[in-house]
């Protein structure tokens, strides 16, 4: 049993890092520009594709997750200066449905391009081992790396937005767009290199995935909407807040999934049990974020805007 | 373009035009189309009902698919329980109409009022997002409905709803029927809106902290609307469930939800006549576009008319705001 539940441990921290990936760049779209954009879960399809693609070509995983990383750059930049720059100043709905309508574009524009049979990759060689945790107990290499990956990043934005100028400013914009412009940073600079830089977390997200699931049309959506969850949880615009928002639903979720229908038979009849579980372990996360929202309607890390 | 003053005018050309459509249709000799017809004369219930959030009170709810599940899943359960000779909660099955519907819109408006209570909490695109999530949450709900067909839903294997009198397996009857329904319901939403109560959710969507220095609770106001329009889709959905005799996750769907947000900024915003209007063009692109392509010999684009699709969604959002109603009325003053 405690050994089942490592394993799921490490499942639901492995789940928690991809939504702490793709939350970020969530999260730092709409703190910082007041954006919500729904295309975030494309650009982390586009990102698995890329991936699938190049490493097809170069026949490294390493290699084609590395170059990746300007197709994607690409993508948002397009994105960026086509679409979401004239919603700036337009209205949340406008934000949803016009992203709303490049999903269905991306969408389809992949199904045509690779048609709708799924791409499969293989774990990289080099990570294709597992780990000896215990004397029993193995974990695969190339899960380990993902969470590691992942606390990698968190790390290294945390240092940006600690410790340096741009972190500085992109804080201050956060709080107060219209102060930082009037102090004379380029805003609008500051505002593509967001959205780039968290397009990259979302397609670093979907190459490292690739592996793991199937490449397919829609694939980062369902990633997308619980990313969602993650930072209404912890607070939208706080990375803190997506990265603990982010580590809570991936356990829930993972934790739930895995023990919820056990506990259940504690107490009701091996059928009862396994259909209740089953319907309450695919909820959980929402009910967790209802939970939250019914104490804190605007998260637990809230950012506190300017009027 | 017209004045708003041609409106009634507007109004009674578009029920006759739907009056008559299995007519015209059947004299094409193309009475396949009358399925289309109903599918949009339902769509057009949900896409009102949507209307009364976002176009009246500036709500925007993006899970409303799930109450369009909601209705649906009533009617196909009770349906599943009728022919199965079983109980759902101590209850027959049944596929009586007169229990059935108004039960669908029962049980649609507690989710909403459910729903509704949570969400309303929260504001601007913590809205949106919360409502996104109750939906995909009732959809992961109805997938994990393992008695009822899981992920790949149920058929009504006996067919409709059973009314006295109205026999609504006649596909021509089921048409004027829904048709009937929709007239009401667009009958009360226009009194509705141009109540009292409707120009609180208007003064809402204007300057919420003002109602409330004014001595109006926005909340009540809100929640109450939001019950309404979630009973709106309920019955809509209940009717898809008759019309296609098939309850599926899918209808719950969050693409679902953006399909019938594109409907009503597609129609325009706040005119309750520009969701139907968007509701005609919607199911009018997604029944000829592909006819189109396949005419023009773009075969690829015939099965992904979709990719054409999102750009214009776009377009439409970025330059003509007001939709088809602003392309066709001029605002009065």
């Amino acid at each position: 049993m405690s050994q089942l539940f490592f394993e799921q441990l490490l499942n639901g921290l492995q789940l928690g890092m991809f939504l702490f990936l793709v939350s970020a760049g969530l999260t730092l779209v709409f703190g910082f520009m007041n954006i919500i954009n729904l295309a975030h879960g494309s650009l982390f399809m586009i990102g698995a594709y890329a991936v699938a693609v190049l490493t097809d070509l170069t026949g490294s995983f390493f290699l084609g997750l590395l170059l990746s990383f300007p197709v994607v750059a690409a993508f948002a930049l397009v994105i960026e200066l086509l679409i979401i720059r004239p919603l700036y100043h337009r209205d949340h709905l406008d934000q949803v449905l016009a992203t709303f309508g490049l999903i269905l574009f991306f969408n389809e524009a992949v199904s045509i391009v690779f048609g709708r049979t799924p791409l499969f990759l293989n774990v990289p060689e080099a990570l294709s081992g597992a780990v000896q945790i215990t004397e029993t107990f193995t974990y695969p290499l190339y899960r380990i790396t993902i969470i590691a990956v992942g606390l990698m990043v968190a790390a290294v934005l945390w240092f940006i937005i600690v410790k340096t100028r741009t972190g500085m400013r992109i804080r201050a914009g956060t709080t107060n767009p219209e102060m930082i412009r009037a102090l004379g940073v380029n805003i609008q600079a500051l505002n593509t290199t967001i959205f780039v830089v968290g397009a990259l977390f979302a397609g670093l997200a979907g190459g490292l995935s690739a592996p793991l699931t199937s490449v397919e049309v829609g694939m980062g959506e369902n990633l997308l909407i619980l990313s969602f969850v993650c930072i209404v949880i912890g607070g939208i615009g706080s990375i803190r807040g997506a990265l603990l928002g982010a580590l809570t639903v991936g356990l829930v979720d993972t934790l739930g999934r895995a023990f919820l229908p056990d506990i259940l038979e504690q107490f009701l009849d091996p059928a009862t049990a396994n259909g209740v579980g089953a319907a309450l372990s695919s909820m959980s996360v929402y009910l967790l974020m209802i939970i939250v929202l019914v104490f804190k309607p605007t998260g637990l890390f809230p950012v506190i805007k300017a009027v | 373009m017209l004045s708003e003053k041609h409106l009634p005018a507007f109004y009674a050309l578009g029920a006759l035009l739907l009056v008559v459509l299995p007519w015209i249709l059947t004299a094409a000799n193309s009475s396949y189309l009358i399925s289309t017809a109903t599918r949009l004369v339902i769509f057009a219930i949900g896409a009102v009902s949507l209307d009364l959030l976002i176009g009246y009170t500036g709500l925007v709810s993006f899970g409303h698919a799930a109450f369009f599940g909601v209705g649906a899943y009533v009617v196909g359960i009770l349906a599943f329980h009728n022919f199965e000779d079983t109980t759902v909660l101590g209850f027959d099955g049944t596929l009586t109409g007169l229990i059935v519907l108004p039960l669908a819109i029962v049980i649609s408006a507690l989710f909403a009022l459910i729903i509704g209570a949570l969400a309303l909490r929260t504001k601007g695109v913590y809205f949106i997002m919360i409502t996104l999530s109750f939906g995909q949450m009732l959809f992961f709900l109805f997938v994990s409905l393992e008695a009822y067909g899981g992920d790949d839903g149920m058929m009504m294997f006996e067919g409709r709803n059973v009314l006295p009198v109205i026999d609504l397996n006649d596909r021509i009857t089921f048409y004027y029927f829904c048709l009937a329904i929709f007239a009401a319901f667009f009958a009360f939403c226009h009194r509705l809106v141009r109540s009292k109560f409707g120009r609180v959710l208007a003064a809402i969507r204007q300057n919420e902290d003002r109602m409330t220095s004014i001595g109006i609770r926005p909340y009540s106001a809100k929640l109450l609307i939001y019950v309404i329009a979630g009973a709106g889709a309920g019955l809509a959905g209940a009717l898809m469930a008759n019309h296609t005799e098939f309850v599926s996750p899918g209808l719950t769907h969050w693409t679902k939800s953006g399909d019938l947000m594109i409907v009503v900024i597609l129609g325009g915003i706040g005119t309750l006549i520009g969701p139907v209007m968007g509701a005609f063009v919607f199911l009018l692109l997604e029944e000829f576009l592909p006819i189109i392509f396949h005419e023009l010999g773009m075969d690829l684009l015939k099965e992904h008319w979709r990719v054409v699709f999102g750009p214009i969604l776009i377009l439409i959002v970025l330059f003509a705001k007001t939709g088809l109603y602003g392309l066709i009325f001029r605002k009065n003053g």
